[in-house]
């Protein structure tokens, strides 16, 4: 027996599951936004092709259009300025066995819950370390916030007058993961793997900064990581292959025991 | 006035009847003027005369010299006479009808429609030539001494799109444009003003104070995205009797100082298609209740540019989405015109906000442009262009678009 055979056997028998962390693309799930003088993603929208009427009898399709980071998302190193020269940085030609990886949660319910500006640093990392072990080569390490949970869109992006107010790391937490865990990528249920204020860190965006910098990928928008294990689960992100996209929608599903 | 008795359910909603509609190429000069809240006749430029009805000659000289004149409307009213019987459908079913007989102090006698302040003849009025029910320029007469608001007559009330007890749909209301609209919509005595709001996530300055009208319900809408505008439609689209589209998205970029297409293409996908949306959608409702009680559709406001006659490089894009906009605008005017739903083209100079920072003035303030949108509506006016700048443009392109493409250019 494989370990193919074996694996198929066992999620046959529904041993292992598979929990969806996608958000649902629909031009209700609230979509990035810059400053109104810069370039500006797309959002999310679908215009009926026919349904089954004088625009096309028998058949029902739409056309959608959206940005490369929209709804649940992937960020390839290319996407920021410090990942810009690196080799296969882009999500055609990464290499695609980077898509897999296991993933490590990190529960921050609690903090973001008593503070929406909670900042993940390298000491919450390491204590977490203590209780579930080290976190391994080439993890996928997602930050639960339970911000999907915010279903109305006014509260998932909680603007005030000074910018977005969301949890996401600190500058020595991500050096941490890149420098000494040698992670795949960071995810968070947020809408950047960055915090809504961290255009106020030195470095501005030290996810997007180092993250990329140094070749590791970002998921955002994620959902249900209130179903996976702080460790034990493999994560499946394959973005779309675009040629040199900097990131796509993509549904990211993860593999669980029991 | 009071608020109409709300319609009697049980009842078959009636189906909009317009008056006679078919014009001849030279009365249409009355018409256009009528369009912009002016009075204009014939003038003869060899002898002077001025006349009607409109002719393709001087009727006391012969002279083809001639030229559409504003006039001030003086004269006497000499005789009335009330209509009971009609063959025609729109008039029988507002029988009976006063017109009367006015010698203008300029010359000509011209049938009028009677605003009901007016007593008795003979006495002194003013006429005005103002768009009815089919789109097309009649007189109508107010008394000279006192002033008659259109929209008391009960015929002429017909004649005009007053904010009064009407259901008002806001697209915008983040922008100050869209507040101010709602403010005047309110003291004006709209029955209810929906206000759509996009990006709900993003709380705008004036939220607040928007909330607190008594008449406001704030809902969210973004026509750049088919399915909210089809939902709001779904929801409100039977009542609206006044649609007023304000949305646009407004980047002064020419097309050599930006690279790529995303911002012009924003900038159409609000200007152009989201009247695309919004008429899709909303269309349909107000076409069939242009004749639902005495509260029926009557109107469409489109918030053009100055810019969609003639393009102003620095603002090069914008300009053409309003240049675009504008011409569905035409489309969407024919459309509604078998429904006697009057389409409103606003073509405003610059606008005194946030996208318009570094334009000198003379700009249109947000409550000067409401203000221009409402009296358009009272006075049933279809082509409005306010601002100094607006006016002066119109004025060059009207004389020679040619020369105005040139002087913009500079």
């Amino acid at each position: 027996m494989t370990v193919l055979t074996s694996f198929v056997k066992d999620f046959v028998s529904g041993k292992i599951r598979v929990v969806d962390l996608t958000q649902t693309l629909s031009p209700d799930f609230p979509s990035i936004s810059l400053p109104p003088e810069f370039g500006q993603a797309w959002p999310f929208r679908i215009e009926e092709v026919s349904r089954y009427d004088e625009r096309g009898p028998a058949w029902y399709w739409n056309n959608f259009s959206c940005g490369e980071h929209t709804g649940t998302h992937f960020d390839a190193p290319v996407h920021w300025v410090s990942g810009k020269d690196l080799p296969r940085n882009a999500v055609d030609t990464i290499p695609p066995e980077r898509f897999i990886g296991p993933a490590c949660v990190l529960d921050c319910v609690k903090e973001s819950a008593a503070d929406d500006d909670f900042l993940l640093t390298a000491g919450w990392i390491k204590k977490w370390e203590k209780k579930h072990g080290k976190i391994p080569k080439h993890s996928w390490v997602l930050m639960r916030t339970d911000w999907s949970k915010r279903t109305d869109p006014v509260d998932y992006q909680n603007y005030d007058e000074e910018g977005q107010h969301s949890p996401g790391p600190d500058v020595d937490a991500v050096k941490f993961l890149v420098e000494e865990r040698d992670i795949l990528g960071f995810g968070t249920e947020s809408i950047g793997t960055d915090a809504g204020q961290a255009y106020h860190l030195r470095p501005p965006y030290p996810c997007h900064t180092y993250m990329h910098g140094a070749g590791r990928y970002g998921l955002q928008c994620l959902t249900n990581l209130d179903q996976l294990p702080a460790t034990g689960a493999v994560v499946i992100a394959a973005p779309l292959k675009i040629r040199n996209g900097s990131g796509s929608p993509l549904r990211v599903l993860a593999l669980v025991v029991g | 006035m009071n608020r109409p008795k709300r319609k009697n359910p049980i009842l078959r909603t009636r189906l909009p009847t317009l008056p006679p509609g078919a014009r001849s190429r030279i009365a249409l000069g009355l018409t256009a003027a009528a369009a912009e809240g002016r009075f204009a006749l014939q003038a003869c430029r060899d002898c002077g005369s001025v006349q009607y009805p409109p002719r393709e000659s001087c009727g006391v000289c012969l002279s083809v010299s001639l030229s559409w004149k504003s006039q001030d409307g003086k004269g006497q009213l000499i005789s009335e006479t009330t209509l009971h019987h009609s063959n025609d459908l729109f008039f029988r079913e507002r029988l009976p009808w006063r017109l009367g007989l006015v010698k203008l102090d300029a010359g000509p006698s011209v049938v009028a429609h009677l605003h009901e302040a007016i007593r008795s003849s003979p006495s002194r009025v003013v006429v005005s030539a103002r768009l009815d029910r089919a789109g097309q320029a009649v007189i109508v007469a107010f008394p000279e001494k006192e002033a008659a608001v259109m929209a008391e007559d009960v015929r002429l009330r017909e004649f005009t799109c007053d904010p009064a007890n009407r259901k008002i749909l806001v697209t915008d209301g983040k922008t100050a444009v869209g507040q101010a609209l709602v403010r005047q919509f309110s003291e004006l005595k709209a029955e209810i003003i929906w206000v759509g709001y996009a990006e709900p996530w993003k709380k705008f300055p004036g939220f607040d104070e928007l909330k607190k009208i008594p008449q406001v319900t704030l809902l969210p809408l973004d026509v750049t995205d088919s399915k909210s505008v089809r939902e709001v439609a779904a929801e409100i689209g039977g009542k609206v009797d006044i649609l007023v589209n304000n949305a646009e998205h407004h980047r002064a970029l020419g097309i050599a100082n930006r690279a790529g297409v995303e911002t012009a293409r924003a900038e159409m996908d609000v200007n152009y298609f989201g009247l695309l949306r919004l008429a899709q959608e909303f269309g349909p409702a107000m076409r069939s209740r242009g004749a639902d009680g005495k509260a029926s559709a009557v109107a469409w406001v489109n918030l053009l540019s100055i810019y969609a006659l003639a393009n102003f490089p620095p603002h090069g894009t914008f300009s053409a989405s309003k240049a675009a906009a504008h011409s569905l605008a035409q489309c969407l005017r024919a459309e509604m015109r078998a429904a006697g739903v009057r389409v409103v083209n606003v073509f405003p100079g610059p606008i005194d906000d946030e996208w318009n920072q570094l334009l000198l003035p003379p700009k249109v303030s947000p409550s000067n442009l409401a203000k221009a949108i409402t009296t358009a509506l009272q006075n049933g006016i279809e082509d409005v262009y306010p601002g100094d700048v607006a006016q002066e443009w119109l004025e060059r392109w009207r004389d020679n678009p040619k020369a105005l493409e040139r002087e913009l250019s500079e």
